[in-house]
């Protein structure tokens, strides 16, 4: 087979074994370092099957629950949401260099988390309006498509593009406005992108919306198949092409409004982890949309690692992702562009 | 416009109604109505821009008559789901090429789609269906390759293996023969015939009237927008009318024949 595993289960199996490898790894980095024995150790004793001396379970309950784990979610949550949605809009829209902010949702939760920052909201705030603007910059580029295009692919993606240059020219003006010494600063720092930013109890709040999204993009896997060969194709196949196709941009919309919402502005995943997802298993979605969610969240986990552990201070992980991103895709490229042609 | 019945009496699968089309204030199509009937070849010909995909696409139902009706048996498509028509009604497209590397075998699978439907997984006996239809059109060999880097008689061939799997009884072939090789026109052409003699309705698209001269049983030549003629190749496929049918004077005509005969 021209495919690197042939058992796609056993693939899935290892790739999960991967990543909770990878979680686990990521919960032991920081400035207070822990032995991956150690963090088997707590977790032993948080599910009650061992016992550690109460302080000692005081000190990593506060390292790794407080800090540590709503980090390691957050990067999971993102790294799936993004690589899910990458993966599907690039079927739907038959285009293999689609990603997800394609239709203007990352400039517009961008717009809308800076706004809020200008206002002075707080933390709750800033993130509501980053997932309501992107969902506005979105319904604003179907809506131009609509009414141009009567909703065909060229007319969305054109009106995508639109509406993502609106939305960039208005945070444009709203970084004009900001105070240069204080506010300009945080919204810069905010546009390159932190997980570190959110606590537990906001992370579990995300998760399920989040994970609703990405299995909402899941289950459409064949019918991805069939729609990526064309929309008319798609319809004599008996695929229901206007649920499918506006069923993804909703699911994908949200799971990467609520994912700018999280951590800012974080490039790149959802082009590489679906494209490498492909070389592993082919194009089949009911395949790669799996691979690439995990891909995604592998990703995101070590380049959040990376973030926190390369330098005493730590480095925006949207700034890794795209250091990161752009090797990763001209070697994907390299590799597949014999499937592109 | 009035017609014979096609082999006797027999109720046709498809009908097609007082067909209108605009586009804009463009009139594409105007009062056609063609039956299509279980065992037969149904070959539409016409100069480029007449309608000819067009009223392929009307009698798929992916496109809606400005006026008229299409329907199967006696219900109008209008009133069945997409996956009841895809049951019924298969199309093939014009050879096209996929930005995503599929296997041919992956391809004619898709064609399964309707039977589980949106959320539904592929079952083993889909996977038993796609493994007979390949070898059918014997391209079980292609069958691990990517369908991106097959040729396009291949590929073809591929698209009418998705169409077979689907299990319809109607098959709907925009211009299959137009891009291939002598070689390839040859074995598509044999094969879509060969599927008629076996009870499939197969109505296709061409540019070529020696295609439906060699395969089909009527012969239904459209030109701006409105039907010329239909009938057996014998009786519609004239040398006056194709002259008539495509502008070309007696002289053009006759050097292109003496060309094709030679061949």
């Amino acid at each position: 087979m021209r495919y690197w595993f042939s058992c796609f289960h056993g693939q899935l199996l290892a790739l999960l074994l991967l990543l909770i490898a990878i979680a686990l790894f990521a919960l032991s980095l920081g400035n207070y370092p822990l032995t991956m024995l150690e963090i088997c150790r707590f977790i032993g004793s948080h599910l009650g099957l061992s016992e550690l001396p109460p302080e000692r379970y005081n000190i990593l309950s506060n390292i790794l629950l407080d800090v540590r784990l709503p980090r390691v979610l957050a990067a999971i949550l993102v790294g799936m949401a993004l690589s899910g949605s990458g993966a599907a809009f690039q079927a739907v829209f038959r285009n293999p260099l689609v990603s997800p902010g394609m239709l203007g949702v990352l400039a517009g939760a961008s717009f809308g988390a800076t706004l809020g920052m200008l206002l002075h909201g707080n933390w709750f705030s800033i993130q509501l309006l980053a997932f309501v603007f992107g969902l506005v910059a979105v319904g604003l580029g179907v809506a131009i498509g609509f009414i141009f295009g009567g909703g065909s692919m060229i007319t969305l993606l054109l009106g995508g593009m639109i509406s993502s240059a609106s939305f960039s020219a208005l945070l444009s003006l709203v970084k004009f406005a900001a105070d240069p010494q204080d506010e300009l600063p945080s919204i810069i720092y905010w546009l390159m992108g932190s997980l570190g930013m959110s606590n537990l109890n906001e992370v579990l709040w995300l998760l399920p919306p989040m994970l609703l999204a990405v299995l909402v993009l899941w289950s459409f896997g064949r019918a991805l198949d069939a729609m990526s060969m064309g929309e008319d194709e798609a319809r004599a196949l008996g695929v229901p092409v206007h649920l499918v196709r506006y069923g993804v941009i909703v699911a994908a919309t949200m799971g990467s409004a609520l994912s700018v919402s999280i951590a800012g502005m974080v490039g790149w995943v959802g082009l590489v982890a679906p494209h490498i997802a492909r070389m592993l298993v082919g194009p089949e979605n009911s395949r790669l949309m799996p691979v690439s969610i995990m891909l995604g969240a592998i990703f995101l986990l070590l380049a959040d690692s990376l973030a926190r552990g390369f330098s005493v201070v730590e480095i925006p992980i949207g700034i890794v992702t795209q250091c990161l991103g752009l090797p990763l895709f001209l070697l994907v490229l390299h590799r597949a562009r014999k499937g592109w042609n | 416009m009035t017609q014979q019945p096609f082999k006797g009496r027999r109720a046709p699968l498809l009908y097609a109604d007082n067909l209108a089309f605009h586009y804009d204030d463009h009139e594409v199509l105007n009062s056609v109505s063609v039956d299509v009937f279980a065992g037969e070849v149904l070959a539409l010909l016409g100069p480029n821009g007449t309608g000819k995909s067009t009223l392929l696409k009307l009698l798929l139902g992916l496109t809606q008559p400005s006026r008229g009706s299409v329907g199967l048996g006696g219900t109008p498509l209008t009133q069945l789901s997409r996956r009841t028509i895809a049951g019924q009604i298969a199309y093939v497209p014009q050879h096209h090429v996929s930005p995503f590397p599929y296997s041919v075998r992956q391809v004619v699978a898709m064609g399964r789609f309707h039977h589980s439907g949106l959320l539904g997984r592929s079952s083993q006996r889909d996977a038993l269906v796609v493994e007979q239809v390949l070898q059918r059109l014997r391209i079980d060999h292609l069958a691990g390759r990517p369908y991106t880097e097959i040729s396009g008689g291949e590929r073809q061939l591929a698209l009418v293996g998705r169409a077979l799997v689907q299990g319809a009884n109607i098959l709907m072939l925009d211009e299959p023969a137009s891009a291939l090789d002598f070689g390839h026109q040859a074995r598509l052409l044999a094969e879509l015939r060969q599927l008629a003699d076996d009870g499939y309705a197969v109505v296709m698209t061409t540019h070529h009237p020696h295609h439906a001269r060699m395969i089909a049983d009527r012969a239904l030549l459209l030109k701006n927008g409105i039907v010329n003629a239909v009938g057996t190749p014998a009786e519609v496929l004239t040398p006056v009318a194709i002259q008539q049918l495509y502008d070309l004077s007696e002289q053009e005509l006759a050097a292109f024949t003496r060309g094709m005969a030679a061949a």
